[in-house]
Parts: structure tokens; C-alpha cells; sequence
């Protein structure tokens, strides 16, 4: 007996039986309980509430919805506004953070205190006060009579942003995401490793195809500014102080955390790299470009990777000042509905398709950018 | 003719001394204004260091209003930050609602964490033995806040400010690490159940969003948990902290059991170790000596992050300042109030990340100079 039990592979056999079998008795008597504590209840369990009409309404949503929409829609609404929030703090995040990762190399040293000085402040502070913080700033700024002109059509007041825009919003919207899909083509085709003919063309045609429908857009529909009449702008888009807020509350956070990667990724390629480079008599922006900015974006992407799907998430930080986006929709519905688990679970999922699908993205990008070797 | 051919005349007169490139006002030069476009950037920031560092000193400093715990005296025209909020609401915003005459009871706790969590930063202290001292602070930091035996007995939801950040991040990483370390073994483990058991928990808290993870604690858990199992509104926001917390740092220690060389492992087997003293022996002390400045950084995370039970409903450091922003008094001088208390977050944020450097530069030392 003793001797079968000191068997390696029964061993393992029944510490695993062990693991499984309890694992599973936990999930039937959790399963039980809520099952019981929801009949006491009376609250249904399943899925069909989801064809229900929510009868909420959001505040703002980025694709349309009204209160008669269904649950379902009311999940794709918050999702949609995820997304919205999420994809515009992204590129916040990359331009100030590469800017700020930049500066902080400088050999200028007022420069690079500056950039320091960002990078220790928004590192070091948790992102909900930073967030709280921003819009606490915009809600107290002056009213829309008092708002503060900006210059080019642009407001800022305490109802928020109003902007000068597109006189037909959709044809904005799709303008808007054009240049930001070619913007991110190009960036992709300009890390591309070897030598390809076609790059400059690509890089050119990524670029000028949007602004080519932005112009068309704009000559054919022309631009709506904003205009105070009454107690609110007309014309133009406002940006709400709840979006606004969230945008720079994870924009300028995680921006901090890329100029820290951007700074590590660039010092991280080797210096006989660049002095090669340069005597094979290659110019110095082929240096830049074809040498330094491939072999440290290897370091880059897996990183900056994890804190964009960490931005992604931590945009449900908009439920602590009201902005409508995934979490804070789902959590309206689990207390209208009163189905929280399958409304959590609706989320969760949601959450993690998200991650995945982003992970998968910055996987194929590195793959793409990866050293071929012979 | 005169002279010889060969002589050049005229004769080449002797180049001046090259400029003297030392001094102060050279290397200013060097550093400042190598180009025009740095120039342009130094001047730039100057000007705009120049404008507004006086108009920033003056709101915070010369024409703040500190003391008179009286809102009209910030609101006239000339005052500027009004830091009286603070010195009002001080006692609220660190304690919450903690009652008045215990306050010291929580400051004590506070500090004995503080305490740990320093002890725990000296490398000479890195034993099993740590394990008994947070064990030690803990029962102590409890007794202190719960009270029996002497102290006037309190609970929970009396819990408020800055100890409840504390005990909830002392208590998530004292929690966390061992949880830790049990999915990173798991995962490492040869045993198929126990991989994807630990696989499927890492991947889930960490695709999840905290607040999900919280909320799910603190609506869900209680569902599971059937009827007369009633569980207390922290011990629900520590579950999710803890949860998330482990499944960071159970990939952080994973990285650093991958970084040992398979001889450790191999030599360890080779003495004869089963796998509990092997792990505990031979390969733990290692693998987590290397990861110290990354599980820092995470703990950091962890410690920013105690303030997301803010939005679940309890009242941390952030939630008793919101908390006692709803006087309408002093409702307009909230900014001032986070930003004292974004001030007293940086502090320990940037204490510890300092220390991780520090820990980074001194276990690469260490591990180049062998004994």
C-alpha cells in the first residue's frame, strides 16, 4: 500500500482527482446557493432579458441608441463608448508619450527635467484621483457665457469642448477614423524590416487617401462652427466634460508609462548598431529609421502592448465620473434588471475579447517586425 | 633671385590658440544652446517656466488661504489656493469615519504597517521569518482597528482614510504573494489539472478589469456564498484585491523561476530534494531575489490602485476626501483637497519606486560578485 502510494505517477493521479473533484463540488454548492438566492428573489436567470427595451438612456453614445433599445443594445452602446474613449486616450498616450520619451533623452537638460518631472508625477499618482481630478478642473471652469476661446472654433467651458466640426457628423466620424486607420498603416509599413521598394509610395498613400476624404468631405458638406445662442452652443460638436475628463485621465497616464518604454526601447539598442550604420555611410535619418527605431520597437511593442490593454480596461474608471462606457452601462443594467451575474458575466466577456483580440494584434505586429534570420 | 627656392615664402603666419573650451558659460552653452532648435526649446520652456512658476507659487504659497477654518475667507477675489479645506477636513479625509477620540488607535496601526513594509525593504531581513513579522503586524494592526480586550470594540465600516488604504494594501500583498506563488508553481507545475486550473485563474483576473474584479466580489461572491454566510463589505474588496493582485504577480515570479538555469533545478533533484524543499530551498529564494524590483513596481500598482474601492462604496483615503467634499461649504475647494492628497500618494509611490531602483542597481551588483 505504502509503496503504491509513494508511485510517482498515482501520486500525481490522485492530487489532481483531489483538485478537480473539489473544484467541482465548489462549483455545484455556488451554483445552488445562487440559484436559491435568486429564487428567493425572484429574479429570473438567463439570457432573455437581453431582447428586453433597457428603458435607460445614456447620456451620450457614440452610436445611436434610444431608450426603447434593447438590453443588448444598451451592451454594445457602452462597448461602442469603450472603444470611442479608449482608441482616442490610445493615441493621446502614444504621441505625448513619445514626445515625453524623446524629451527626456535630450541632451537639453530643462527638457529632459520636464519630461521627468511628467513621467514621476503621473507615475506615482493613482489614475482614479487623476481622473476625478481632470474633471473636477473642467467642471469648475466658467460657465458656456464665460467659456474660454480657444482660438480655430474651439470653446472650452465647464459643459465641456465645443469644437468646430463637420457639418455632417457621420461623414466627421468616418473622416476622423480614416485618418487615424492610415495614420497607424503607415506607422506599421514604415517599421516593416528589409528593403522594400514600395515603402515611401505605401507610406504616402496611407496618409494621403484620408486627408483626400477629409477634403472632399469638407468641400462638399463644409464646417459648422460653434456658436453661442442662448445657453448653449449650436453647430459645431461638443465634447462632453465626462469624456473629456476620462480622455486625459488615461491619456496622460498611461503616456507617462510609454515614455518610459519608449526611452528603455531606444537606450536599449546596442551602440556598435549605430556605429556601424553610420560607417557603411548610411545618412542619418536611415540610421533613424531603417537601424535604431526596427531593433527598439522589438523591445517596444510587447510592452506598450500591455499598458494599451491596461488603459482599455481601466477605462471603466469613467463609472466614477459618469461617462457611459462598458462597465458603468452594465452595472446601470445589473441594477435594473436586478440580473447582476449575467450582466457581470456579459462584461467580463466583453472585457476579455477585448484583451485578447489586442494582445492578438500586438502579437501579429511583432511577428511582422521580428528579425527574419537565415 | 634671392633666397632659396625651396624656402615658401611668405612665410605662414601662426594659427591663434584654439577657443578655450572649459568655463561655465561654454558648457552652458554645450547643454542649453547647441542648435537653433535647442535653443528655441530652452528658450521656450524658460519663458513659459518664467510666466508661470511665479503665478503658480503665488496661488499656492503667498496667496493660499491656510488656517481660518472659514469657507468666505477663500472665497475673496485675491486668495488663492484654499488649503484651509485641508486644515478643515483633515481629520475626515485621514480617518474617515473612524471615531474621534479611537483616531489614535488607527494612526498606531498605520504606522506599525509602515513600519513592515520598511523592514521588509532591507535585504539583510529577506527570510521565511517575514512571513511571522506581517502575521505579527497584522494581528496587532487588527486588534488596534477592530479593538477587544481593553480598546473599545469596532467594525469594519467604521474603517475609514488612510488606514484603510493601508491595511488594504498591507493586506492584499500579504495575501497576494503567497497566492502568487502557488499559480506560478502551479503553472510551472507537471501535473496537467493544476496548469490549466492555474492558467485559466491567471488569464482571467488579469484580461478582467479591477473594478469588474471588485464588483464581481462584492456583488457576486455573496450569491455563492448561500444563505446566513454573511461577509463583510472590506473582506469582499480585499478578495478581488488579492485576486487580481496574485495573478500579476504570479507572471512576475513565473519570469523569474523561467530565469534560472535548469542546473539549479537539476542539482537540487540531484541532492536528493523532493519538490516542497527543492522549491523552498533551493529555487524560491533565487527566482524571487531577481523579481524583488518588479514585484516593487507591482506592489506599487496595488498600492495605487486600493483606491478603485472608491467606487464600490468604501471609504479609502480618496473615498472619505469625496466623502467630505459633500459639504457644500467646501465643495468649491475640492482640487485643493486632491491634490493634497495626490501629494501624500506621490510620496509613497515614489519612495518605493526609488527603492526599486536602488534594489535593481543592488541585485545586479550582487549577482556579479559572487560570494
Amino acid at each position: 500500500m505504502g509503496k503504491i502510494l509513494n508511485n510517482k505517477d498515482v501520486r500525481s493521479w490522485i492530487f489532481q482527482s483531489l483538485l478537480v473533484g473539489g473544484l467541482a463540488l465548489l462549483a455545484v454548492t455556488a451554483f445552488r446557493n445562487a440559484r436559491q438566492a435568486l429564487e428567493e428573489r425572484g429574479i429570473s436567470t438567463g439570457f432573455d432579458f437581453l431582447d428586453e427595451p433597457s428603458g435607460f438612456a445614456l447620456s451620450e453614445s457614440i452610436i445611436p441608441f434610444d431608450p426603447g433599445a434593447s438590453v443588448a443594445q444598451a451592451f454594445l452602446a457602452g462597448l461602442a463608448n469603450t472603444v470611442y474613449v479608449s482608441l482616442s486616450a490610445i493615441v493621446l498616450a502614444t504621441l505625448l508619450g513619445v514626445l515625453i520619451g524623446l524629451a527626456r533623452m535630450s541632451r537639453n537638460r530643462l527638457l529632459s527635467a520636464f519630461a521627468g518631472l511628467y513621467v514621476e508625477l503621473f507615475r506615482n499618482t493613482p489614475q482614479l484621483i487623476q481622473i476625478i481630478f481632470w474633471y473636477t478642473l473642467i467642471i469648475m471652469l466658467p460657465n458656456i457665457r464665460n467659456a474660454f476661446e480657444l482660438g480655430g472654433g474651439f470653446y472650452l467651458s465647464n459643459r465641456g469642448l465645443a469644437l468646430s466640426w463637420l457639418a455632417d457628423p457621420t461623414a466627421g466620424t468616418l473622416s476622423a477614423i480614416a485618418l487615424g486607420v492610415g495614420f497607424v498603416a503607415a506607422l506599421i509599413v514604415l517599421c516593416l524590416p528589409g528593403r522594400r521598394r514600395w515603402r515611401g509610395k505605401a507610406i504616402a498613400l496611407c496618409v494621403a487617401l484620408p486627408l483626400l476624404l477629409l477634403a472632399i468631405s469638407v468641400a462638399l458638406f463644409g464646417i459648422s462652427r460653434p456658436e453661442l445662442t442662448g445657453f448653449n452652443f449650436t453647430g459645431g460638436a461638443v465634447v462632453s466634460p465626462e469624456f473629456l475628463a476620462l480622455f486625459l485621465g488615461l491619456g496622460c497616464y498611461i503616456a507617462s508609462f510609454i515614455a518610459e518604454i519608449v526611452r528603455a526601447g531606444l537606450t536599449s539598442v546596442d551602440k556598435g548598431q549605430i556605429e556601424a550604420a553610420s560607417t557603411l555611410g548610411l545618412p542619418a535619418g536611415k540610421v533613424l529609421f531603417s537601424v535604431k527605431i526596427p531593433q527598439a520597437l522589438r523591445v517596444i511593442v510587447p510592452v506598450a502592448a500591455a499598458q494599451y490593454i491596461s488603459l482599455v480596461k481601466n477605462s471603466s474608471l469613467g463609472v466614477a465620473i459618469g461617462y457611459p462606457e462598458l462597465f458603468n452601462v452594465s452595472n446601470s443594467l445589473a441594477t435594473l434588471t436586478g440580473q447582476a451575474i449575467e450582466c457581470v458575466a456579459i462584461m467580463g466577456v466583453l472585457y476579455l475579447l477585448t484583451a485578447v483580440a489586442m494582445s492578438a494584434l500586438a502579437n501579429g505586429f511583432n511577428k511582422m517586425t521580428m528579425i527574419t534570420e537565415r | 633671385m634671392s633666397g632659396a627656392g625651396h624656402i615658401v615664402n611668405p612665410v605662414i603666419t601662426a594659427r591663434t590658440a584654439p577657443r578655450n573650451d572649459s568655463g561655465w558659460l561654454v558648457r552652458l552653452r554645450a547643454i542649453y544652446f547647441p542648435t537653433p532648435f535647442q535653443s528655441f526649446v530652452t528658450l521656450l520652456l524658460g519663458t513659459a517656466l518664467l510666466l508661470l512658476l511665479p503665478r503658480f507659487l503665488d496661488w499656492a504659497l503667498l496667496a493660499a488661504v491656510w488656517s481660518p477654518a472659514d469657507p468666505a475667507a477663500c472665497a475673496t477675489p485675491e486668495a488663492g489656493a484654499c488649503w484651509a479645506v485641508v486644515a478643515e477636513k483633515h481629520r475626515v479625509m485621514f480617518f474617515g469615519a473612524f471615531p474621534y477620540e479611537q483616531h489614535w488607535r488607527a494612526a498606531l496601526a498605520s504606522l506599525l504597517i509602515i513600519l513592515a513594509f520598511c523592514v521588509s525593504a532591507i535585504p539583510r531581513f529577506w527570510s521565511v521569518h517575514l512571513a511571522w513579522l506581517w502575521a505579527g503586524t497584522l494581528a496587532v494592526a487588527l486588534w488596534l482597528m477592530l479593538g477587544g480586550w481593553v480598546l473599545v470594540e469596532l467594525s469594519t465600516s467604521d474603517w475609514g482614510g488612510l488606514p484603510l488604504t493601508l491595511i488594504l494594501s498591507a493586506g492584499t500583498v500579504s495575501l497576494g504573494l503567497p497566492l502568487a506563488l502557488l499559480l506560478a508553481l502551479g503553472r510551472n507545475s507537471d501535473m496537467k489539472a493544476f496548469r490549466l486550473v492555474c492558467i485559466g485563474t491567471i488569464e482571467l483576473f488579469r484580461g478582467l478589469p479591477l473594478l469588474a474584479v471588485l464588483f464581481m466580489a462584492s456583488l457576486i461572491l455573496p450569491l455563492f456564498l448561500g444563505e446566513g454566510v454573511t461577509i463583510d463589505k472590506f473582506v469582499r474588496a480585499l478578495v478581488g484585491m488579492v485576486l487580481f493582485f496574485g495573478a500579476y504577480a504570479a507572471e512576475i515570479v513565473r519570469g523569474g523561476l523561467q530565469a534560472l538555469s535548469k542546473g539549479q533545478y537539476e542539482g537540487a533533484r540531484s541532492l536528493g530534494l523532493s519538490y516542497w524543499p527543492m522549491m523552498i530551498k533551493v529555487i524560491l529564494p533565487q527566482a524571487l531575489r531577481i523579481v524583488v524590483p518588479a514585484l516593487v513596481n507591482d506592489i506599487i500598482r496595488a498600492f495605487k490602485n486600493t483606491s478603485f474601492v472608491a467606487v464600490i462604496g468604501l471609504f479609502d483615503f480618496l473615498g472619505a476626501t469625496k466623502a467630505s467634499l459633500e459639504d457644500p461649504l467646501w465643495i468649491r475647494y475640492a482640487l485643493e483637497a486632491y491634490l493634497f492628497i495626490v501629494l501624500i500618494y506621490f510620496a509613497f509611490c515614489w519612495a518605493m519606486s526609488r527603492y526599486a531602483l536602488w534594489i535593481e542597481r543592488r541585485i545586479d551588483i550582487d549577482r556579479r560578485t559572487p560570494p
